[in-house]
């Protein structure tokens, strides 16, 4: 493989990450207020084929994205209702809705199946665009893509370094201080829950308008996504730009499996294709093991010298989660 | 989850259905889940007009489907002992306060294991019999394995059972396919359509001409009713349900916590690999790549439904049945995709968690208005039955 064709693949990785990028961004922002979503995976088909119809009716994307991030905010605040003014186990919700959004897309989106629609264009930027290797890579994307490299820097500096950031992390963390600083937690946790849903939603035709065009049903290849999303929400440990650098990890290893099949012939196609689920596994597992209590008792029975190693390389990868992450915040 | 309710102690001796009085509160809460019902009929219906469908007919057809005739009331019995036994096995693990997504998975395992026994012994001279029983349990450890794999992952190495569980569905999808394409692929070239069908003798014998297994019905009946003891009757099960609800308290209590969350994985991935194994033996009499056919997340569907009160799984589990095999003609008679029955099964109960929710929040109000009035009636106690904790403090 020559070094120009390097350089469009890795562009390609950034375009096909995106819509992986601003779901994953979208449930940070949910689960840093102590919400957990767990319905992506449905809204994700939902709103793919949902923006798809919209789309290709109306002959508009810019009403076909709208109407994704809409069905993602709908769903999102179904589960928030749910949760947050019903009490009921945020996992049973969103659970069922994961279910049933994917079955009402795969039931109402039947006629639209391969029907051709509009189809996002890429817009490189002028002067930017002929820098060597980095214009190529990012400047020569569709809006989407563009929209999920600012998505990134501007959900960490919100989160990080502003005032409604710090608010929206001490929802999540510790609510009854901020509650008693007069932080109203169960309207701003409902409000970044539907700000997620309505990110997660534009994944839906960022795939369906872009990426993976058009609405094939169950093959349309959506179908685990989300579930991958939730999974590098917690690799990322609740962090804007590590959860992006997870995605794209995500994104080069699908590309990688694409391009090395035909070199590994003794590896059948099926095994590829779900190589990211293990996978998902294996990095939860990583990040987690560093908080067993069996590690810890293991790493004291060893030596000095590669303890402080382990325990180091525990340390770096180990992820905690915002305290108060699916525990209701009563007012008592 | 951080609820002073759930912190008090442990749940009474005996759920709270089993011993009640068929009270004034009993039948509210009835008429409830009948609101919930309708209010899912209602939604469904305006689905219906969207995709430009009559509503009424579509039901119509759905019922007729259901049972029309003989070989339709035998098909969803079929249907039903796979939900029944999937639907158990939830209980149980729901009981201890765990989401046991995997059981789609561990239905799969069972299936492959079931197989690899009957492919191994279909050549000896072994009685038939014995084959299918060795084959049965060799389903049963499959089921339990893959899932104590998601119990030792939560365990010892802090990854949320639902994503392991979620995780080691697509494993175990991915190694029937392998399986069937692969190594176990028919003479010529594999193909979608499953394994090469095993002789006769080697599938469970079934009534008359239809498909329906008396062995396969019986085992699904007793597993439900099995469940039931062991959660209602037993301390095994209080001991579970008190791990399910407060872990820390259980564990102060002497209650071995992880142990009995590891028993109920293995129980629960037993009754999923007795699913898988008579969907080998008893229906397919082959492994086919979509074995478990949905049946897991719909037993998760069902153990939400019923509030996770076992004495429920029966009935719900043989309405889900029906709607499944009544909505198998949809695409053919009115041109409607049959994910209808999903649609239908999900907004059920999505609505019975809203009122089950908005009932409590009713009782809520009503306690906090009871107690700050004067003379007023000492508060209501019913709460509803416990649902599995959202454990704090978990990475997830």
């Amino acid at each position: 493989m020559t070094g120009p064709e390097i350089v469009i693949g890795l562009a390609g990785v950034l375009t096909t990450a995106s819509p992986i990028v601003v779901a994953t961004i979208g449930e940070t922002f949910a689960e840093r207020a102590g919400v957990i979503n767990l319905s992506v995976n449905g809204t994700i088909l939902l709103s793919a084929m949902g923006s798809f119809v919209v789309a290709l009716s109306t002959g508009s994307l810019v009403l076909g994205f709208l109407a994704g991030a809409l069905i993602g905010a709908v769903v999102a605040l179904i589960v928030a209702f749910g949760s947050i003014t019903l009490r009921q186990s945020q996992v049973a919700i969103g659970f069922v809705l994961t279910l049933f959004c994917r079955d009402l897309a795969y039931f109402l989106g039947n006629p639209f199946m391969g029907e051709k629609g509009p189809i996002l264009s890429v817009r490189p930027i002028p002067l930017l665009k002929d820098i060597p290797i980095l214009g190529t890579m990012f400047f020569k994307q569709d809006i989407m893509t563009y929209f999920s490299f600012v998505l990134i820097l501007a959900a960490w500096w919100w989160i990080f370094r502003t005032r409604p950031g710090l608010t929206l992390r001490a929802v999540g963390e510790r609510p009854e201080a901020a509650f008693a600083r007069g932080a109203r937690v169960n309207l701003i946790r409902c409000l970044y829950t539907a700000l997620g849903g309505a990110l997660v939603g534009l994944a839906g035709p960022m795939f369906s308008l872009g990426v993976k065009a058009g609405w094939k049903g169950t093959i349309s290849g959506l179908d685990g996504l989300g579930w991958i999303v939730l999974a590098i929400v917690i690799f990322g440990a609740w962090n804007p730009v590590r959860a992006a650098l997870g995605a794209y990890l995500f994104g080069l290893l699908q590309w990688l499996s694409v391009v090395l099949q035909p070199s590994l012939p003794g590896i059948p196609s099926q095994v590829l294709q779900v190589a990211p689920f293990p996978l998902m596994i294996l990095t939860l597992l990583l990040v987690n093991i560093g908080n067993a209590e069996w590690v810890e008792r293991v790493l004291a029975a060893l030596p000095e010298r590669p303890r402080s190693v382990a325990a180091r390389i525990f340390r770096a990868l180990r992820v905690v989660q915002p305290s108060s992450l699916g525990v209701p915040f009563e007012r008592d | 989850m951080s609820d002073s309710r759930k912190d008090a102690g442990l749940p009474p001796a005996a759920g709270p259905t089993t011993r009640r009085r068929f009270s004034r509160q009993t039948w509210i809460n009835l008429g409830l889940q009948l609101c919930a019902l309708v209010l899912a009929f209602l939604f469904t219906s305006v689905i219906l007009l969207v995709a430009g469908a009559p509503p009424w007919q579509a039901y119509a057809e759905i019922a007729k489907g259901a049972a029309e005739s003989l070989t339709d009331v035998s098909n969803v019995l079929v249907a039903w002992v796979p939900l029944l036994l999937a639907a158990a096995g939830v209980l149980v693990t729901f009981a201890a306060g765990l989401w046991n997504i995997g059981v789609e998975g561990q239905i799969v395992l069972g299936a492959v294991l079931t197989t690899l026994v009957l492919r191994l012994l279909q050549d000896t001279t072994l009685h038939p019999a014995l084959i299918i029983v060795l084959a049965m349990i060799a389903g049963i450890v499959g089921g339990a394995l893959w899932a104590a794999l998601a119990g030792v992952l939560k365990t010892f190495g802090g990854v949320n059972e639902i994503f392991g569980g979620l995780g080691l569905n697509f494993v175990a999808t991915a190694l029937a396919l392998w399986l069937i394409f692969g190594p176990w692929k028919r003479p010529g070239i594999g193909s979608m359509s499953g394994t090469e069908p095993f002789p006769d003798d080697l599938g469970l014998p079934t009534v008359g001409g239809l498909r329906l297994s008396l062995w396969s019905l019986g085992l699904g009946i007793v597993a439900v009713i099995v469940v039931y003891i062991l959660l209602e009757r037993t301390h095994v099960g209080l001991r579970l349900k008190a791990v399910g609800r407060n872990k820390r308290a259980a564990f102060l209590l002497g209650v071995p916590t992880w142990q009995y969350g590891m028993l109920a994985f293995v129980v629960c991935g037993a009754l999923a690999g007795l699913a898988g194994g008579i969907q080998v033996t008893g229906v397919y009499h082959r492994l086919i790549p979509s074995i478990s056919s949905g049946y897991g997340f719909l037993g998760l569907m069902i153990g939400m439904l019923i509030l996770y009160r076992a004495v429920w799984v029966a009935p719900v589990a043989l309405f889900f049945a029906a709607l499944n095999i009544g909505s198998i003609q949809l695409p053919i008679v009115l041109k409607l995709d049959s994910t209808l029955s999903g649609v239908l099964q999900g907004a059920l109960v999505l609505f019975v968690l809203l009122v089950e929710g908005a009932r409590q929040r009713y009782l809520r109000r009503a306690r906090v208005a009871a107690s700050s009035g004067p003379g007023a009636p000492p508060p209501v106690s019913d709460v509803g039955p416990g649902a599995p904790a959202d454990i704090p403090g978990e990475a997830l």
